[in-house]
């Protein structure tokens, strides 16, 4: 098991991406699981940095990274503000371009690249757990 | 993050290379919407040298797509679109707001 503590900064999300495709292919995932895992942190930590610590500039993000066997474990814990991940809307993919939503995106992204998405908010942050199993 | 771009005679080629994400996704949207104020409106986005694209970069080109389209004056396309890219497209349901082209000079050549 891995932890870095990086800033909740926008510019941190390359070595973020890193440092998870690392694990990964330490781990033994190929190339497409890789960017799949790669996409799915980027966009965790970049709703962590926009809604969890809005208007917060020193907020830190603590990452880790586990492979048991042939899931990868991936949490985020944040000190931010209670964000709910499913009060989020799931984004309509079918209407057209006037309509098509900005947000929720990402969120709606995670839930697809990951086999398994946990969310536990507290009165001291948020903790999100992303699993990805090989193959 | 780099951008360059070239001006045909109907259309603007954006080569857009490196990685998008939230924190260069800003940098993207200021060159499109430079294109656009310029009075260009049918612009092809090379994707050859993308390595990597978050919905931060998704955003950045549907609300171009938007502003494009409006009053059909023009159209964003994506050519040259990495098999990675094009799959994390496909999953945000961006692939049909988005034509693309295998051939970047054959993306130009339709406008």
């Amino acid at each position: 098991m891995r932890t870095v503590i990086y800033p909740a900064k926008f510019e941190f999300l390359d070595e973020i991406r890193d440092f998870v495709a690392e694990v990964a292919r330490d781990g033994g995932f190929d190339d497409k699981e890789i960017y799949s895992v790669q996409l799915a942190a980027d966009e965790a930590a970049s709703n962590i940095i926009e809604h969890a610590y809005e208007g917060i500039a020193d907020g830190q993000i603590e990452l880790t990274c586990e492979v048991r066997g042939a899931e990868l474990i991936i949490s985020m814990q944040d000190h931010g503000k209670s964000f709910d991940s499913k009060k989020v809307k799931k984004p309509n993919l079918k209407v057209g371009l006037s309509e098509r939503q900005i947000g929720g995106l990402g969120i709606y992204l995670i839930r697809k690249l990951r086999d398994e998405v946990k969310y536990r908010s507290s009165g001291t942050g948020n903790l999100l757990t992303m699993i990805k199993r090989k193959g | 993050m780099e951008i360059t771009t070239k001006e045909f005679k109907h259309c603007v080629m954006l080569n857009l290379n490196g990685r998008v994400d939230s924190f260069t996704a800003p940098q993207f949207s200021k060159a499109m919407d430079k294109i656009n104020e310029a009075g260009t409106y049918k612009i092809v986005v090379n994707m050859s040298g993308l390595e990597y694209m978050s919905s931060a970069g998704f955003r950045a080109l549907l609300a171009t797509q938007r502003n494009c389209k409006r009053y059909n004056r023009g159209e964003v396309v994506l050519a040259m679109v990495p098999a990675r890219i094009h799959e994390a497209l496909e999953l945000a349901g961006f692939t049909e707001l988005f034509r693309t082209f295998d051939d970047a000079l054959a993306a130009v050549g339709q406008f």
